[in-house]
């Protein structure tokens, strides 16, 4: 069990008030999107962390459950009235719980594979849900895309979005502390290191891997639902997406991986410029260019992470 | 029957394309442990190379992988000492997977700024005309296609079995040490090597232009299929890669037709997984220990 340390807790106090303050100090709607955005990042990243992260099987599918989560509210609420409009909320803790429960299959298979045949499987995880989004037309209308039906709060609409990014974020945060300090974080931490040693010492690592695989999977259904509900509109390129995976993982590199705050820390630094980049250069596709010069300099420059490199000063 | 047979025709015509794109893959995985994801995109950046030349200079879209190929020759070998040579300690395999994709994203932006998204095409005057053999359709361009993917392939297998280069290439992928021992320049052989693979898309882009239309954004469709190629073949496994590509052409041409084309992509991921079941290691890999 991980013990409550006072210079923590007061980390995580100050992180947390000042990310709750942030919607009402600042009310222009298009900076509070991009807080939105943000914090979607840091929790993506933040989830991204805690499976591969922890045992160091690098995911590359992890985009994929994000695009399923955010159709999967999306086609519920087709067919189910959304209330006044806080009802895609509550049912957001069903649908982790889905799609992690469906995802854990496709993680049996993935992660008979080690290393780059496991990342390479993964991003063609990724691929497969992206074709499948396509071509399941029936379910998923394909490249029409899917409408989600729109609330009716209209005054201060980005803040129940803020708020439920902000929730998961603190979700996975949570999960990430309590698994780190727990029998679990260290079974995870010796299959990391060695896997065939862990299992020889009687680690059950099938076991372990599987269930930060769950947490982490959850994770980023739910916050590809939420999403999905911010858009209105989902598109197969635009829920499966290729570039919102390396996004997420480049912040958790930059942030520093395995680590609690660095994945959030990551996707602090690069999100706001990701969306400036993106709505001043986004029609000439310069942003990519871009995006891969800041990938670049990050792995070169500091392939530790900024938490460790700190840690290590 | 008639159709299922012009279908495999296809395939083997289709896979032996892929096979050349995928050998390259495998190729430097074998050697440095480095899977390129940018091989998508340089092969795209290639049709487009030679989609200019055959415009704007009227070479023909075969000839101009002898401009080509070493312009994407020096890429590679520059590519290969900027980003990868640099990459040190437990996770460098991992983060070249990293650095090789933000690659991927920076040839797909700049391609983007030059061309816009318009897909394109190169059309020689006889991109469309085909023979007629027993009855089967064979289109010429996909049989020139064959014949030169074939030849690059037995150009590379004779540059790897017969050439001091190849030795030294097969000592390093065998023992790295030991080759460095016996005085073969391990960083050197890895530099070329990874220039050799990145050359190999040259080839495959001039086809892949004339065959299909592109865009910037094809390199995602591509890379999936080659990575697809080179897992079922067995990371590393020249051979293993050009089974699998011939297996995957057939497997989706033939999905095409008896099933439905939008289908037929998907195909060869349910048969990847399929053989990931039983085969982990892919059909002719070794078996990965830990890192």
């Amino acid at each position: 069990m991980s013990r409550l340390r006072p210079l923590g807790l007061g980390r995580a106090a100050a992180v947390f008030g000042a990310a709750i303050a942030f919607p009402f100090l600042v009310t222009p709607d298009w900076l509070v999107n991009i807080g939105v955005f943000t914090l979607m990042y840091a929790g993506l990243a933040t989830a991204w962390n805690l499976f591969s992260g922890f045992t160091g099987y690098i995911s590359l599918g992890q985009a994929a459950f994000f695009g399923i989560g955010a159709y999967a509210l999306a086609i519920t609420f087709e067919h189910v009235s959304i209330g006044g409009g806080y009802r895609p909320f509550y049912s957001l803790p069903l649908i982790g719980l889905a799609v992690a429960l469906a995802s854990l299959p496709v993680a049996w298979v993935a992660l008979r594979t080690r290393a780059m045949t496991f990342a390479i499987v993964t991003l063609m995880f990724l691929f497969i849900v992206q074709q499948l989004a396509f071509n399941l037309r029936s379910v998923t209308h394909g490249s029409q895309g899917v409408a989600v039906p729109q609330p009716s709060f209209t005054s201060n609409f980005d803040r129940p979005y803020y708020f439920a990014m902000l929730g998961l974020l603190a979700l996975g945060l949570l999960a990430t502390w309590y698994v780190r300090g727990s029998k679990l974080g260290l079974e995870l931490l010796a299959l990391r290191e060695d896997e065939e040693k862990a299992r020889g010492l009687g680690i059950r690592v099938t076991r372990a891997k599987l269930i930060a695989w769950g947490l982490s999977v959850g994770l980023t259904a739910m916050i590809g639902a939420v999403w999905g509900y911010y858009l209105f509109f989902i598109y197969p390129e635009s829920a499966v997406d290729p570039l919102l995976m390396i996004g997420a993982v480049l912040m958790a590199f930059l942030g520093g991986k395995g680590t609690l705050w660095g994945p959030m820390i990551g996707a602090l630094v690069l999100v706001p410029a990701q969306q400036w980049a993106l709505t001043d250069f986004g029609a000439t596709r310069l942003y990519l260019i871009a995006y891969s010069l800041v990938f670049v300099v990050v792995l070169l420059l500091l392939p530790q992470g900024i938490v460790p490199s700190l840690r290590r000063s | 029957m008639h159709i299922v047979v012009q279908a495999c025709i296809l395939g083997v015509l289709t896979g032996g394309v892929y096979a050349l794109m995928a050998s390259g893959l495998t190729l430097v995985f074998g050697v440095m442990h480095v899977i390129n994801v940018a091989q998508g995109a340089l092969v795209i950046l290639s049709a487009y190379l030679s989609y200019v030349l055959f415009k704007d200079l009227h070479v023909d879209p075969f000839l101009s992988v002898l401009i080509v190929a070493p312009f994407m020759f020096a890429l590679g070998t520059t590519v290969q000492l900027v980003f990868i040579r640099s990459l040190r300690g437990e996770s460098a395999e991992e983060l070249s997977l990293l650095i090789t994709w933000a690659l991927a994203l920076g040839i797909e932006g700049i391609l983007g700024a030059i061309f816009q998204t318009t897909y394109r095409a190169t059309n020689p005057g006889y991109a469309n005309s085909s023979w007629t053999v027993f009855g089967y359709q064979i289109s010429v361009v996909r049989v020139y296609a064959f014949a030169l993917s074939v030849a690059i392939l037995v150009l590379l297998y004779l540059l790897l079995a017969k050439t001091r280069f190849g030795r030294s290439v097969r000592a390093t992928v065998q023992n790295p040490s030991s080759a460095r021992l016996l005085g073969v320049d391990a960083d050197r052989v890895r530099t070329v090597a990874f220039g050799v693979g990145v050359a190999t898309a040259s080839a495959g882009g001039a086809v892949y232009g004339v065959l299909y239309p592109f865009n910037p954004g094809s390199h995602y469709d591509l890379i999936s299929r080659l990575l697809s190629i080179v897992v079922l073949g067995g990371l590393g496994s020249v051979g293993g890669a050009v089974v699998a590509a011939l297996l995957l052409g057939v497997v989706e041409a033939v999905v095409a037709v008896e099933i439905s084309p939008v289908w037929s992509s998907f195909s060869y991921f349910v048969l990847l997984i399929a053989i990931l079941l039983v085969r982990p290691q892919g059909l002719f890999g070794i078996r990965e220990r830990t890192l």
